[in-house]
């Protein structure tokens, strides 16, 4: 141990400072749920849970929450299956390109969002909607899901450079074809990954707002009605609720995922998370 | 099935060409076709009456970017804010990171890299409506530095505060990691050789950290500088993303010209951070 007494007091006074930083936010959001008064003024003078009932009761609250829902089901979907084909290409195969494949993986939650929505929408307005794909339920799925494939991406890839490709070669050479080993070799390894990649791109996707703005046109997934309400003093209170229930749907997924890879949360793990996280 | 089951067991290639067809088409078509029209488009121009976009291909929409002074200033603003973003975070990033990496004990540094991580995950929009709640008239800041015999701060230096506080964790965490992998040999030798340890720190910790540093600025920085909401949100002024933003609906070309300004800035950033050895940090 290098460092001294009064450096480790100072440490530890910094990181406290650093946490409260993070987390009064947080808590403050909690409190406002709770107000009887509508407005933001600090510090709360009564307490109440009557938003809670008038939000549940609330018809744009309701709808917005099932096309959330609607939305984070269909682009976890698609993430899961692109997700997964690339990383078994990734993880299994060496070939030219290979690098090319994690960059472009990575690439739509690298570049601020307010550029992959500018981008998504050009293409819906000038070549999608000739098609006759407006916007749509489908166009918020395809956007979704074009940067949720990274965080299942990252988990399986993780998952298959721990587990050795010696099974599959074993169960090959026992005369399984391609998806035997696939079902009863390869899928029962990656399951629980599978599984925490999947919550992740779930919560990303439930929560997301820059790039769904672009690619929503007229309709209100949650986080859209909470932007769209936030301004109203009528509904202040029903968004501080909502937010209080949006905080909780995404971290739940978030700590299971956490607990069910127990990856060794190595530099690039942890990064890749955090490059996840963006949105 | 089973033909194709036995065709791809036999046949690699087939295999890796039947797996990367489907990512690899949707990643090209869906995201860089996207990011390619984006480009095009930034060479078009919009018809005055119609608002219509027009296919008529020009440099105009970079002149008028390069020429007004209200894109220049508004571009300033932004790089500005980015970089003083990045130095508040590299500067409340280090003590927490240094106190994961070196001094807590295991079990405590597990805990404190869930701390950090988790309010990533917590709702952007939520914690963006907390910084306003808190930011506002009566609000918690106010509350809080009261006491102090200070107001609450303005516009310019709340939408700061509130940058740093969500950018936070993405400078953490590389630091961490970066602190992490010194080797504490090398501290100890240069505590043997006669450095205290302000000196050690200065002249052996924060060089060997710095490409983390660099790393974790990386993301500090582009994500200012794209962001719309917090601006909208937090600040009455303008600023890369919220012009882009307003842009879009009316004048689709000059949005996307305007677009290149942070996809610019970030390449050259990025070209600089990899001559830092930032890449090797991430």
């Amino acid at each position: 141990m290098t460092e001294s007494l009064t450096a480790r007091v100072l440490l530890r006074i910094g990181t406290g400072l650093t946490l409260a930083f993070i987390y009064v936010p947080l808590f403050v959001i909690a409190f406002y749920a709770f107000n009887e008064n509508i407005s933001l003024t600090w510090p709360i003078e009564d307490y109440t849970t009557k938003w809670f009932r008038i939000a549940w009761e609330d018809e744009g609250v309701r709808d917005a929450l099932l096309l959330s829902i609607k939305a984070a089901l269909g682009a976890t979907a698609v993430a899961l299956v692109l997700g997964v084909l690339a990383s078994l290409a990734v993880a299994r195969y060496d070939f030219f390109g290979k690098e090319t494949i994690s960059f472009l993986v990575i690439l739509p939650i690298a570049l601020p969002g307010i550029i992959t929505g500018l981008a998504l929408q050009a293409t819906i307005l000038n070549v999608l909607s000739p098609l006759g794909i407006s916007f749509s339920i489908w166009t918020i799925i395809i956007g979704h899901a074009t940067f949720c494939i990274v965080v299942v991406y990252n988990n399986a890839v993780a998952r298959l450079r721990r587990v050795s490709g010696s099974l599959e070669e074993a169960s090959a050479d026992l005369g399984a074809g391609a998806w035997q080993t696939f079902r009863y070799v390869t899928f029962p390894q990656m399951r629980t990954a599978l599984l925490a990649g999947g919550l992740l791109a779930f919560a990303l996707s439930f929560d997301e707002v820059i790039v769904t703005i672009f690619t929503s046109g007229a309709q209100q997934t949650l986080p859209i009605w909470m932007l769209t309400n936030f301004g109203r003093p009528r509904e202040l209170p029903i968004v501080n609720v909502v937010a209080l229930f949006v905080i909780v749907v995404s971290i739940i997924p978030v700590w299971i995922a956490q607990r069910l890879t127990r990856e060794p949360t190595g530099v690039g793990g942890t990064a890749a998370a955090a490059v996840g996280a963006r949105q | 099935m089973r033909r194709l089951s036995s065709f791809f067991a036999r046949h690699p290639r087939g295999r890796l060409a039947a797996l990367l067809a489907a990512p690899v088409g949707w990643l090209v078509a869906v995201y860089l076709g996207s990011l390619v029209l984006l480009l095009l488009a930034a060479f078009w121009e919009t018809e005055p009456f119609t608002n219509d976009v027009v296919r008529d291909w020009n440099l105009d929409n970079f002149r008028q970017i390069l020429e007004q002074d209200v894109y220049r200033a508004v571009a300033l603003r932004t790089i500005a804010m980015a970089g003083l973003v990045t130095l508040a975070d590299a500067v409340l990033a280090f003590p927490i990171a240094y106190y994961m990496a070196r001094v807590a004990r295991p079990r405590t540094r597990e805990i404190l890299v869930v701390a950090v991580l988790m309010p990533l995950w917590a709702s952007y929009l939520v914690k963006a409506f907390a910084w306003n709640a808190m930011l506002g008239e009566d609000g918690f800041i106010g509350w809080f530095l009261e006491p102090f015999g200070l107001g609450p701060p303005g516009d310019r230096v709340g939408l700061w505060l509130t940058f740093t506080y969500f950018w936070l964790p993405f400078m953490i965490l590389p630091v961490y990691a970066g602190l992490e992998r010194i080797p504490a040999s090398l501290l100890e030798a240069s505590g043997d050789l006669g450095a205290r340890s302000l000196r050690t720190f200065w002249k052996v910790t924060l060089p060997l950290a710095f490409p983390a540093v660099v790393a974790g600025s990386i993301f500090t920085f582009s994500l200012t500088l794209g962001d719309f909401i917090l601006p909208t949100l937090i600040a009455k002024e303008q600023f890369i993303g919220t012009v882009i933003y307003s842009d879009r609906s009316a004048n689709l070309p000059v949005a996307a010209a305007f677009a290149m300004v942070p996809i610019i800035v970030m390449t050259v950033y990025l070209v600089v951070a990899r001559r830092l050895g930032a890449f090797r940090a991430l």
